[in-house]
């Protein structure tokens, strides 16, 4: 029954969810992902954690798919996040210049991921985010969480942060670091477990 | 205290009986799998504890979710969907054609997305250097490949034939062929991963991920059909696979819906 009848709206279910299992890394991640932001535009933040699971171990088998906006608020439609090369077969990478908003990072073997993008614009009465999707190994359906950033006044008035408790709404707030980049974990399971989101 | 597949097959079994009571208790159909499926080892540490926090997508326009990022032709070469071309020599196996189309719920085409697949090799090896399991590397495949939706929202790849492997879930754990598949929709909460399987394989009841999918409908829909028309004469076996993403859109909004 894998010949969806669309002239019979009954007959169009979704496709479940899998796992992307351990071997999706030659597939997957691409030179550049997580390098967002264009060269010298200004406006560029680091975010940078670790992922974990229930017993605190890190996940190095896990990556993040990180879209967000311009400075001013803005999504982009530009595609060239993953560049290939018609000549050689390989990549071209990101040319530096344009801001798709999207970008993959993995974990690498001690579970620590970064992404380097443009500062999120507020959009609509939310407080500027990122939004983030998390797929590892075991995890049989992607989790979407958001990245805040501390200090921004707007925080305060987030129709969704205002809907979390003070600890579970602190889960989804980046915190600057003494070297300028922000920290962002993912906590998978248990204590301090971040606040996952589902759409409807 | 080795975990054997009559372990595992007596947890699939007691997680399809609660899923079977949940419904006839009135319970909704269950399309996706629970992220805490114990048969499936890796979930135990690995699945959220807390409900999920629900955002009503019709009530803000402006959310970053409801857009998704765009893909283009600079993002793919043209021969990224033959993964039987990627070398200077032929891969072993037997070559398919796997075909489809990608449509939102309201079985609408998602025309322009990006599709990527990846697999294991005809003796079902994958490329990888962290696959331990003892079967030949193929030099002519490596297993990865991807393209965009056309304007009737079709893909086709060609490839060849995944084997089955082992895992290490538990003793004497095979994993059925199967291809891992990557998709985006029109929107970023539609995005989708998953694996698609071949007709009538006799591993589908004693492996704990597709099981992780308790309703047999919905299990079903991971199945690709045999599709003689895909065949292609003196080269390739057809199969057809169409895909439906979950997951609100902005043009419910934008169409007042
Ligand atoms: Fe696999």
């Amino acid at each position: 029954m894998t010949k969806i009848d669309t002239s019979n709206p009954a007959a169009v279910l979704p496709t479940p969810s899998h796992t992307v299992g351990p071997f999706y890394g030659y597939a997957l991640p691409f030179p550049g992902g997580a390098d967002i932001a264009p060269a010298g535009d200004g406006h560029e933040v680091v975010v940078r954690g670790y992922v974990y699971d229930g017993e605190g171990t890190p996940v190095p088998d896990a990556f993040l798919e990180i879209w967000g906006p311009d400075h001013e608020g803005n999504l982009p439609q530009v595609d060239g996040s993953i560049r290939r090369d018609p000549a050689t077969g390989g990549y071209l990478g990101r040319n530096g210049v344009e801001f798709t908003g999207w970008g993959r990072s993995q974990t690498d073997a001690g579970g620590h991921w970064y992404v380097r993008t443009l500062w999120p614009g507020a959009r609509g009465d939310n407080a500027p985010y990122l939004s983030v999707c998390v797929f590892a190994r075991g995890l049989l359906v992607h989790l979407f969480t958001r990245i805040y950033f501390e200090g921004d006044p707007a925080l305060a008035s987030d129709p969704l942060l205002a809907r979390l408790a003070p600890e579970r709404r602190d889960t989804l707030v980046a915190r600057p670091q003494a070297d300028g980049t922000y920290r962002f974990d993912v906590r998978l399971q248990g204590e301090g477990e971040t606040v996952f989101l589902e759409f409807t | 205290m080795t975990l054997t597949q009559h372990d595992i097959d007596a947890e699939i079994a007691a997680e399809h009986a609660a899923y079977e009571k949940r419904v006839a208790d009135g319970g909704p159909v269950e399309h996706q799998p629970r992220r805490d499926y114990a048969p499936y080892r890796s979930s135990t540490l690995r699945h959220p504890k807390q409900p999920p926090i629900n955002i009503d997508v019709s009530r803000d326009p402006e959310l970053v979710e409801l857009a998704s990022p765009a893909f283009g032709e600079r993002d793919i070469t043209e021969i990224d969907n033959d993964l039987t071309r990627q070398h200077t020599g032929e891969p072993i196996g037997e070559r398919i054609t796997v075909s489809g189309r990608l449509l939102d719920r309201d079985g609408r085409p998602l025309r322009g997305q990006l599709v990527e697949i990846w697999q294991a090799n005809s003796a079902g090896r994958y490329a990888h250097q962290r696959e331990q399991h003892d079967a030949p590397l193929d030099p002519n495949f490596t297993g990865v490949g991807r393209m965009l939706t056309d304007d009737q929202g079709q893909y086709r790849f060609t490839t060849v034939q995944p084997g089955p492997y082992p895992w290490r879930n538990h003793v004497n754990a095979w994993r059925p062929a199967h291809i891992h598949f990557s998709m985006f929709g029109s929107a970023f909460t539609q995005r989708l991963v998953t694996q698609m399987y071949f007709p009538a394989d006799p591993l589908f009841p004693y492996d704990p991920i597709i099981q992780s999918v308790t309703d047999d409908a919905a299990r079903q829909r991971l199945v690709a059909t045999y599709d003689h028309s895909l065949s292609v004469p003196e080269f390739s076996m057809g199969y057809h696979w169409d895909i439906v993403l979950d997951g609100p859109q902005a043009t419910w909004i934008e169409e007042g819906r």
